[in-house]
């Protein structure tokens, strides 16, 4: 009965959407006040529909309806609750339910939080978001609903993939659809914008928090699926430029780029033909990240089921969104009238640099993923491109983005001195010049890409750490004088600092992690030892273990640096019968700066068993880099200037005076 | 570029063709993603097409008398199927060949891949045995074949020569499309 209910709520969100998608909209271009209320409650409507038929959908699986074809398929009794519920996004059909709700949910969120937008833009605004919410309901309804029955009902269900059982990767699809389906709100403040013929310094205002929750969730969200990667896979690796990767790495990039160039539009009024095109293409990857996963057109472990038939629905959703939007950005584009002049070397002018190297970045992640397709319709050749190709491309891309990134914030608006700004960073020239020289001193000579790497990172958190010192004076005033400017600082600045920060330290973690990781793959009796770079791994039994839905081996280790106990570790391999999967569970042990990361093969058949040993330097660096960059975003999301309103617009036909909210 | 002079009127026309690059650049785009939908990303050439079949000879399984090798081939054209009992699709695809096998129409021969003896026969002994001959395989003759993973099936011709290599199971629709016809093509 429930699912009947979520069933009918699903097609009625559709009707919804499709008022919503264009009673506004035709609201807003006749000035009819009523017309255009309707969009709040239509959004909220919408959400409320769509929210019904997901967590039906949650109940089924909470419940093992195996009545349900889509339950059956990727559910079982046996699984313990928690991955019986994140079993919903575990699949195609239950990940695009998923995505509506997230969609809806922005959508919710603009009705309720944009007390100081004008009405007719947030008309304009929902009106887009329903049009995507429109044809993503189609696709549901039509190609890949979730709530087919099937009968007979079988006694159990298939299970879940075991990889998949995973706290951490329980949420990460979540976080990862909260980010790049947010972007969707950037997207429709675009095409607003473009409709309304007109971008202004308050139209950067409302859409940077909502570009920042999206930008934040997706940080978190493409960390934590690396971070999986890292401790479930077994060999330590966490990127491989997978093409259901870049999918999601790409919206980041250019999403950076749309937080960045919004600044501009905030504070200069210029850059506006940057920032529209950034949002549009922002959530445009995204889309086409949503095509390539699920269409079949490129192999990859991720991908879902390939189902061509529909490949060429998302296709058609892809073509009439982003074709549309960049046919309107052609024709509308040109004639956004460009306010402040600046000079190249300004933060203006770095902020365009900036604008540039990541979307040229973006772009050589788009042409390496999509080669091997483009390759194959145009010549039948098969090919496939892997890191080779991104690291000699991405990394070259990013070291002067890593070098601007330092000497920026330094530069004031519109005039800026770059041979100043250079002086103020005289220390850290020094600290990245030493960094370099201790690395190799203590590494080897043969070290110098890892010392240029780690050179990058000390002088970005240099860098960062001194703009905010400034900022604050210190040292150059008494320290309360200092601490009274630190708490007066505008959030935004403590996020800026937080991400850039960040940033430094993801760098040195990648580093540390492409060049010093040590290996040591050894077949050991209980008993035996291995030493590990200083460590020594003791092997004391391997035993059988059990679990709710599996069996294992769980090897007991000691974990020694000369004679003192560091900790033990437990890695298990483990069988799940139901599936006929196995999978292996990791013994990671972490100090912060490096990992020891210990994996339990098979046995030799002799009574011993292989050991994969693994010690990664400064890979714990990735994590709470990522951590501290959506931190910074998350404090920068507070700022005060998001809840006051806006700088208010002349008025228009219908839209109001801004009123601040506070 | 962004940034200059406020729009005075006239916009250049290298700026206006600016901005036409997106939706330009999309178009081709999507245009190569709808050819591309259509292709099959899993047939993946082999290198071997059209090259005779590496030389190789297999031992039989415990307890069988024949095991197979290239001789097995020649004079006539043959299939060549690659799997193992720990192989779900395998599974899957067992069927189909034990129904192709009942017709006669084309020996197949079977690379027990990477199992083990008794794991592979109680395999057979439960799904039946297509097979005119199997042999036991640890993994070094599927490199030379270019097998990376199980199922996969090869059509051999009557001169011992590589003409199609099939991966993943086999459907029906497969056998009737694409591997008899094949059949027919090169009996003659």
């Amino acid at each position: 009965m429930i699912d009947e209910i979520g069933h009918f709520a699903l097609v009625l969100a559709l009707c919804v959407a499709v008022i919503q998608a264009t009673v506004p909209l035709y609201g807003a271009a006749k000035g009819d006040g009523a017309l255009i209320a309707l969009a709040r409650p239509a959004a909220l409507a919408q959400f409320a529909f769509i929210a019904a038929a997901f967590f039906a959908l949650m109940h089924a699986y909470a419940t093992s309806d195996f009545s349900m074809l889509n339950v059956a398929a990727n559910s079982s009794s046996a699984k313990p609750l928690l991955y019986k519920i994140t079993g919903v996004w575990s699949n195609h059909e239950g990940s695009m339910m998923l995505w509506v709700f997230m969609l809806a949910l922005f959508g919710a969120g603009v009705a309720v939080f944009s007390g100081n937008l004008p009405p007719a833009l947030r008309a304009r605004v929902l009106a887009v978001q329903a049009m995507i919410g429109v044809g993503f309901l189609l696709f549901i309804l039509f190609t890949s609903n979730p709530f087919l029955r099937l009968f007979p009902v079988p006694l159990d269900g298939n299970g879940l993939n075991p990889i998949l059982e995973d706290r951490g990767l329980a949420f990460h699809p979540p976080c990862l659809y909260a980010g790049y389906v947010g972007f969707s709100i950037s997207f429709c403040f675009a095409i607003a914008a473009l409709i309304e013929g007109r971008v202004d310094p308050a139209w950067a205002r409302w859409v940077r928090p909502w570009t920042l929750a999206a930008w934040c969730a997706l940080t978190i969200g493409i960390a934590m699926g690396s971070w999986w990667s890292y401790y479930t896979l077994g060999w330590g690796g966490w990127w491989y430029w997978d093409p259901v990767e870049n999918a999601s790495f790409m919206p980041w990039i250019i999403g950076t780029a749309l937080l960045h160039s919004a600044i501009v539009v905030e504070k200069r009024d210029t850059l506006k033909a940057w920032t529209i095109l950034l949002a549009i293409l922002t959530f445009s990857l995204s889309l086409i990240g949503t095509f390539l996963v699920r269409s079949g057109v490129l192999t990859s472990v991720h991908a879902f089921a390939e189902d061509p038939r529909r490949g060429v629905f998302i296709l058609l959703l892809l073509g009439v969104a982003t074709g549309g939007a960049l046919l309107l950005y052609a024709i509308r584009a040109p004639s956004l009238k460009g306010g402040g002049l600046f000079a190249p070397i300004s933060r203006e002018g770095g902020l365009l640099l900036n604008n540039l190297l990541l979307t040229t970045a973006a772009a050589t992640v788009l042409i390496g993923t999509l080669y091997p397709l483009f390759l194959d319709v145009v010549s039948k050749e098969k090919v496939s491109v892997g890191p080779p190709f991104f690291d000699m491309t991405f990394v070259p891309i990013m070291i002067p983005l890593l070098i601007a990134m330092a000497i920026g914030p330094l530069l004031s608006w519109k005039r800026g001195d770059l041979w100043a700004a250079l002086q103020r960073l005289k220390l850290g020239f020094a600290i990245a010049a030493g960094a370099t020289v201790l690395t190799m001193l203590i590494m080897g000579v043969k070290s110098v890409g890892a010392a240029c790497g780690l050179a990058l990172a000390a002088w970005l958190f240099a860098a960062t750490i001194i703009e905010w010192a400034e900022r604050i004076h210190l040292f150059s005033e008494p320290f309360g004088g200092s601490f009274r400017r630190a708490m007066r600082l505008p959030r935004a600045a403590w996020g800026m600092t937080f991400a850039h920060a960040g940033m430094a330290v993801v760098v040195a973690g990648i580093t540390g992690s492409s060049a010093w990781t040590v290996e040591k793959i050894e077949d050991v009796r209980p008993g035996g030892k291995v030493e590990l770079a200083g460590y020594t791994v003791v092997l004391d039994a391997v035993n059988d273990a059990k679990g709710p839905d599996y069996t294992a081996t769980r090897a007991d280790i000691r974990l020694l640096k000369g004679n003192e106990l560091i900790t033990e570790m437990h890695p298990e391999k483990r069988f799940f019968p139901l599936e006929s999967g196995t999978q292996t569970d990791v013994a990671i042990h972490t100090n912060l700066l490096a990992d020891v990361y210990a994996v339990v093969g098979d046995p030799d058949g002799k009574g011993g068993y292989t050991l994969r040993l693994y010690y990664n330097p400064l890979v714990p660096l990735i994590w709470l880099g990522a951590g501290a960059m959506a931190l910074g975003g998350l404090i920068s999301l507070s700022d005060r200037r998001h809840r006051v309103g806006a700088p208010s617009r002349r008025a228009r036909r219908l839209a109001a005076a801004v009123q601040p909210a506070e | 570029m962004a940034g200059s002079s406020p729009a005075k009127g006239k916009i250049s026309v290298m700026r206006r063709w600016l901005f036409v690059l997106p939706v330009v650049v999309f178009a081709l785009m999507a245009g190569a993603f709808y050819v591309g939908l259509g292709r099959d990303t899993n047939v993946l050439p082999s290198a071997l097409i059209n090259e005779e079949a590496p030389k190789f000879n297999l031992p039989p399984l415990p307890g069988r008398k024949d095991g197979f090798s290239n001789a097995d081939l020649q004079g006539h054209v043959s299939l060549v199927n690659a799997f193992a009992s720990w192989c779900g699709p395998c599974r899957m695809e067992h069927p189909v060949l034990n129904e192709l096998a009942r017709t006669k129409q084309v020996p197949i021969y079977g690379i027990n891949y990477k199992d083990t003896g008794d794991a592979a026969l109680s395999w057979i002994a439960a799904l039946g045995d297509p097979y005119t001959r199997i042999g036991a395989d640890d993994g070094k003759v599927g490199i030379e074949w270019g097998v990376y993973g199980v199922p996969e099936t090869y059509v051999i011709d009557k001169t011992g020569h590589i003409r199609y290599k099939h991966v993943g199971p086999l459907s029906p629709d497969d056998i009737k499309n694409k591997i008899l016809p094949l059949v027919a093509k090169l009996e003659k």
